[in-house]
Formats: structure tokens, sequence, C-alpha cells
């Protein structure tokens, strides 16, 4: 009972602070873009304009609801909600500390389900959130929509194969598919004597292969052909208002932030603290959420400096340069690994 | 739309064989029905209310079709029927990038067909606001282009210099847009000296800001892919299409009005013609850049100049055409008749001139003919932004939707000069 009790606060808890999360993220973007944009950002809502994603979240629920003639209407209110589902559900596994007591001889841990397959859940339904992206495009009755749900779905495509193979790469190396013993594995010892003994050592070129294909897996600049409002005016939520686009958005940051842990648990010890294997678990989540916070920046980063790819490049890069690419680096772990 | 309407929008354009795509086959299905879409004319990428009417293969655009006229305020008739004068402030309102560059060229078809004479200062500080004009006008087309592709910090960064050059220009004219401070026979009022200072000390760090949007954008990977043989025109095809400017510099074509047909004493600045190899948006992109360093070059010099001139005159001494001062107008019968004749009815002598001027599209001509009275009897503008604006088929049509909004950025044009 307890132990159900204690899995019911973590759930309350670590929901809470990821949508606490996406709305500071939504913050970061506009502070961020406004730093390297030579401007001031939002700075009137509460000090710094710290109140800002409150504002608009009461914004978005007081704009009308509007649902476009000719869409189908029960699908075009589904999607966002697939959309944001997926992104929440995936972080269910995600390990942000390690052990933090003991209730009846059961060990709790800092994650919501503790599971053997926790990196193939966050995959499975993961990537069950572009299907928001596609019934909503598709759904709006819009040109511009559809073409930007179009080519959603082939960039889920491209993309979702080496980010798989990237995580079987450090899936082999580990034995093992849950997230937690991933992170325990790269918590003790050392890489090369000196360094932490994290994946990023072992597996550079899948990596580097994970977090670009991260930047497409959720449709962030400069992969972000489903929504380029340059050319599709906004692309699939082109149509959405109110809080159905809120969810829209709500699902992009909370997906970003899945796949920045994911990042961090596969490849930078997760919520290990360098050199300090016996850190009790509070400065391993303090040390989760710092090196997640960092790939967060990354992300904005990455989106207010660099221009935006063209949909057939994206292809290109995808099937003929990262698929081969992880391929190869699967060939080389296993070959590595037998040896 | 129903379907023969879409067939006859198709069939307004006329077949160019090698780069159509086929006519639609419903039981092939790589190339079925083609999808008519409406870009513009109010989207992100078509920077004012230029519509282009697309059908789509997918992301293949097969047809395109510019349509224009969305802000057509008919200046040319405004010309005609308020005045030589008058007119000056619709000047500013064409392109309205570059109102000085206007006012120019139109001022200067006025004096061309009135045989005025300018005073050397008033050249020099009309050199000063054009090149300053024209490099707004490159600011803008650099950032918005920037921006299509997704680089949207550029677009930031090139406005918070054309910001600072509106302060400078407010600061001369007390207006940021539609100054209308050139006037027949020179500019309304000289520029101070504290003025000049500021103008030298902007120019000196512009320089340096070009370097670091190079930095950002020329040796970038994505960018390169993106506009690398992007909307590619020969020499040949760039001068039957009735290009100028940076477009046909692009293609190779030295050609620059400021150099074969110099005005406002260009020829003796020291300054050169950047001109690309392929034509593509990448030398587009590449020639304004190196046109945004020629023209920060050519102010430096003009404001040098200014400094040994100051204190003479601004504007021609010509009583048929220029009005008297205002503080002789209050305490001077004669001199109020005077004014109120050249305000009410100046006519120019009959005959006939077209002044060409460089500006930042291309050839920016004015076209006048005078029958002797206080109204042209034709004025007409020979606007870059037009020709611009009307070879986009060419350069786009069989691309990607993504490689469109790229040929839009980088042929730049205006649409308050395309429609008039």
């Amino acid at each position: 009972m307890t132990v159900l009790l204690a899995t019911f606060i973590k759930a309350v808890v670590i929901f809470g602070a990821l949508v606490s999360a996406a709305g500071l993220a939504t913050l970061a973007e506009r502070k961020v873009s406004a730093w390297i944009q030579h401007r001031l950002g939002p700075n009137r809502v509460g000090p710094f304009g710290a109140l800002q994603p409150l504002a608009d979240g009461v914004k978005f629920i007081f704009k009308e609801e509007f649902v476009p003639e000719g869409a189908t209407r029960w699908l075009f209110i589904l999607a966002p909600a697939i959309s944001a589902m997926a992104a929440m559900m995936s972080v269910a596994v995600i390990p942000f500390g390690g052990l933090v007591t003991e209730i009846d001889g059961t060990e709790i841990y800092f994650s919501i389900a503790d599971l053997d397959i926790g990196a193939l859940w966050v995959v499975a339904i993961g990537g069950l959130g572009i299907y928001g992206v596609i019934l909503g495009g598709w759904a709006s009755n819009s040109k511009y929509s559809l073409y930007g749900g179009l080519r959603a779905s082939a960039q889920m495509i491209s993309y979702e194969l080496p980010l798989i193979l990237s995580i079987l790469a450090v899936v082999a190396m580990s034995d093992t598919l849950n997230l937690r013993e991933i992170v325990n594995i790269q918590t003790s010892g050392t890489a090369f004597g000196f360094l932490p003994n994290w994946n990023i050592f072992y597996q550079p070129l899948a990596f580097v292969l994970f977090v670009v294909c991260t930047f497409a897996e959720t449709n962030r600049h400069p992969f972000d052909f489903a929504e380029c409002e340059s050319e599709l005016v906004g692309g699939f939520h082109t149509e959405y208002s109110s809080m159905k686009f809120a969810l829209f958005f709500l699902g992009e940051y909370c997906a970003m932030i899945v796949m920045a842990s994911l990042t961090v648990t596969l490849f930078l010890g997760g919520f290990s603290v360098p050199y300090w294997e016996e850190a009790p678990w509070y400065l391993g989540v303090a040390a989760f959420v710092a090196k997640t916070a960092f790939f967060m920046f990354l992300f904005l980063w990455v989106r207010w400096t660099l221009p935006r790819f063209r949909y057939d490049q994206l292809m290109n890069l995808g099937w003929k340069v990262f698929l081969p690419l992880s391929l190869l680096n699967i060939l080389l772990t296993g070959l590595a690994v037998s040896l | 739309m129903s379907p023969e309407d879409s067939k006859l929008a198709a069939d307004t354009i006329e077949y160019r064989p090698g780069q159509m795509a086929e006519p639609a086959d419903h039981d092939d299905p790589l190339h079925g029905a083609q999808v008519e879409l409406n870009i513009g004319p109010s989207h992100p990428a078509t920077h004012g209310v230029l519509r282009l009417k697309v059908l789509a293969d997918g992301e293949v655009l097969t047809r395109i079709e510019p349509v224009i006229g969305y802000l057509h305020r008919g200046k040319e008739k405004a010309c005609e029927s308020l005045g030589w004068r008058k007119f000056f402030v619709h000047t500013d309102r064409l392109d309205y990038l570059q109102p000085m560059l206007n006012n120019v060229g139109y001022a200067m078809a006025l004096e061309k067909l009135a045989h005025l004479e300018v005073p050397e200062r008033a050249q020099v500080i009309r050199v000063l606001m054009m090149e300053t004009n024209r490099i707004m006008s490159h600011l803008i087309a650099l950032g918005v282009s920037a921006m299509d592709l997704g680089a949207i910090s550029m677009f930031f960064f090139t406005f918070d210099q054309r910001e600072k050059i509106y302060d400078l220009i407010d600061a001369y004219t007390g207006h940021r847009m539609n100054n209308t401070y050139i006037r027949m026979g020179g500019v309304y009022a000289d520029l101070e000296e504290e003025l000049e200072r500021h103008f030298s000390a902007f120019f000196d760090n512009f320089i340096e800001q070009v370097d670091e949007w190079e930095s950002l954008l020329t040796g970038n990977r994505i960018w390169y892919e993106r506009n690398r043989g992007i909307g590619a025109i020969t020499a040949e095809q760039a001068l039957s299409w009735g290009l100028t400017g940076p477009n046909l510099r692009g293609s190779g074509v030295a050609y620059d009005l400021r150099k074969s047909e110099p005005y406002c004493g260009y020829e003796d600045y020291d300054f050169e013609i950047p001109i690309g190899e392929r034509g593509d948006a990448f030398d587009r992109y590449l020639v304004r850049i190196e046109e945004l360093r020629q023209s920060a070059r050519i102010c430096t010099q003009a404001l040098e100049r200014l400094k040994s001139s100051r204190g003479a005159n601004v504007i021609a001494d010509d009583r048929r055409y220029v009005l008297p001062r205002l503080s002789d107008v209050t305490s001077s019968m004669e001199e109020l008749i005077h004014q109120f004749k050249i305000v009410t009815d100046m006519s120019l002598p009959r005959g006939e001139a077209y002044m060409g001027v460089e500006s930042s599209k291309g050839e920016l001509g004015f076209y006048i003919a005078s029958d002797g009275t206080a109204a042209p009897l034709r004025c007409h503008l020979r606007s870059p932004s037009l020709m611009n604006v009307q070879v986009i088929p060419f350069l786009a049509e069989g691309k990607l939707l993504s490689d469109v909004v790229a040929v839009l950025g980088s042929v730049d044009f205006v649409m308050g000069e395309v429609d008039r």
C-alpha cells in the first residue's frame, strides 16, 4: 500500500515538475532568443518576466476555440491531446535520481516506473507523438497543414531509425534496457583512467547521431519542417487556436525535455555525480537537472543560430548519412562487445 | 476552386519546354493530381502583398503565376494630376525601404528636364543619403532572406543596424521613413556638423558588423546548401528578362549606373562593383553583402568631402524652381507671391526626360514628359522590383516549395514599387 502511495506521489511530483519545466522552457526560449538577438525578451509579468508562462497559459484558456469548416472535428480535437500525452507518458521511465529510500523491503527509485524495458518504452511512446502532428495536419482541412503533416510523417520514419540504432549501441554495451541500470553502469569506475565512466566517451558517434536525431524527433529547428513558418505558415498547427494550440506547444516542450533527459541518461551518466559514487540522491537529481538544462539550452541555441535545412536535404542526411553511420556504429559496438 | 477554374489559371501561363512537369495523370501514383496552392497575398515569405498562384505536385511547384496589384495606388496617375512638386511625397512611398533614393531619382529627372545645376554640397549629401538608403534596403533584403530560410536571428541583427541608420536619418530629416528631403535643385536642409560625426561613427563600426554576419552565414553549410544553385540565371537570360542591380551583377554582368552613367558625382568616388559567377541565390547574397561594404566606403568618402564644404549652398539658386527662404516669405510681399506661384503652378519646359538611378533593387527610372504646364503629360516609372517579380516563375518553377521561398528572398522586391 505504501509502495503504491509512493508511486502515486512520484507520479504527481514528476508530472508537475515536467509541466512546469515545459512552462519554464517556453520562458527560456524567449529569453535566450532575446539575448541572442539583442532584445530584452518578456520582462513585464513578474520579476524579469518570470510569470510570463502563467500569463500565456491564462491567455490560451480564454482564447476562442475554433474548428475550421470542413475539418474532421473529433480528429482535430484528438490530435493535440495525442501529441501532449505521448510526450508526457514517455517521461515515466526516465530515472531522475537513484535510490531514495526503502519501504517494506521495496526499493523506491526516483522514477515513476522502474521498467526493465525503459529504453523501449521511451522510443515506443515518444514515437506516438508524431500521430498528433499528422492527424492534426490532416484533420485541419487546410493545404498548408496537410503539407506539414506529410512532412512530419516522412521525417519521422527517416529519423526514428538512426535514433533507435544509436540507443541500441548503448544498450548493447550496457547489456540492459533498464535506464536506471544503464546509469548505474556509468556511475562507477572511470573511462580511460581519468574521465567519468560515461557512455559518451565510448560511443561518441552514437552520441552525435542521437543528439541530431532528437532535434528531428522533436520537430525542432533546423528540422522543423512540419511547422516551418516561412513556408507553411505554421504547418500542422496553422488552424489551431487556444488550448489546443497550447497543448501542441506543451507537447513539443515536454518532448524536448524527455529527449534531453534521455540524452543525459544514455550518454552522460544520468543522475550520477562525476567522481563521487556515493553522492546522496538529491545531489544526483541536481546533477541530472543541470545536465538536462544544458541540452535544453542546446535546443534553443541551435534554433536561434542556424538556418533551416531543406526537406529533401534532411531526407538525404537521414537515409544516406545517418543510417549507414549508425549501422556501422552498431557493427563496431557489436565487435567490441563480443571480443 | 473548381477544376475548370484551375485549368484556366494554369492556361494563362506560357509553357516552357523542359522546365514543366508532365500534365497530371491521375493513374500515376507518383505524379497524380496537383494541388493548387495560394502563396500570399498574406504569407510570411512574400514580404508584402505578392500572391503566387502555384500548382504543386507534392513538394514540387510545377507552375507559378505571380499575381500583382494588391498595392496599386495609381502613383503614375497621381503624378500627372498632382503636378511636379507634389509628387515628391509619393516617390517616398514607392520603394519605401529606400525613400531618399526614389526622391533623388525623381528630382534628377526634373532637373534634367529643367537643365538645373545642383550645388556641389547638395550632390555629396545626396550621395550620402542614397548610399545609406541602399544599405538600409540591403539590410532588409539580407535579414528577411535569412529569416525565410530559418536564420531568424539574422533578421534582428540587420534590423538592429538599420534602426541605427533610421536614428541618423531621423536626426537629419525629422522622419524615419517617407522623408521627402530631396528637393528639385538640391536638398531641403544642410547636414549639421555634429550629425556628420554621428554618421562617421556609425560607419566606423558598420564593416565589423557585416563581417560578423558573414561569419554566421557565408561559411555555414546549411546556408550554402540552401542557396547554391538555387534560382540560377545566366547573364544572357538575366539581360533578356530585364534584370538590373544585384540580381544582374550576381550573374556576372558588371552593370551599375553609378559606374556606367555616373550621376551626382559618383565618378569621383572610389568604389568597386562586386559581381557573382553563377547567378544563383548564393551569388546574389554575396553581391549584396559586398555592396554593403562598398556603400559604407562611399559614405565614408562622402563624409570626408562634406568636411571641406561646410556652409556652402545646398540648393540651387534658381528662382524659377526653388522656393524662397521662409524668413523672406514672412517679411516680403513679393517673396510670398513668388512662393505661391511656385507651389501652385511651377511649370517645366516642354520636352521629355528619362533619369535612371542605381537603386538597391536595380535601375530605377523616371520618365517624364512635359507639355510646359504645371503637371507632367506622362510620368512613367521603370520599377526594378517589377522585373524581379516577373522572373520568379522562371527561376523557381519545377523547384521545391522551400527553394521558391529562397528565390523570393534572393531576388529582393518591394511591392510598393511593383504596384505603384
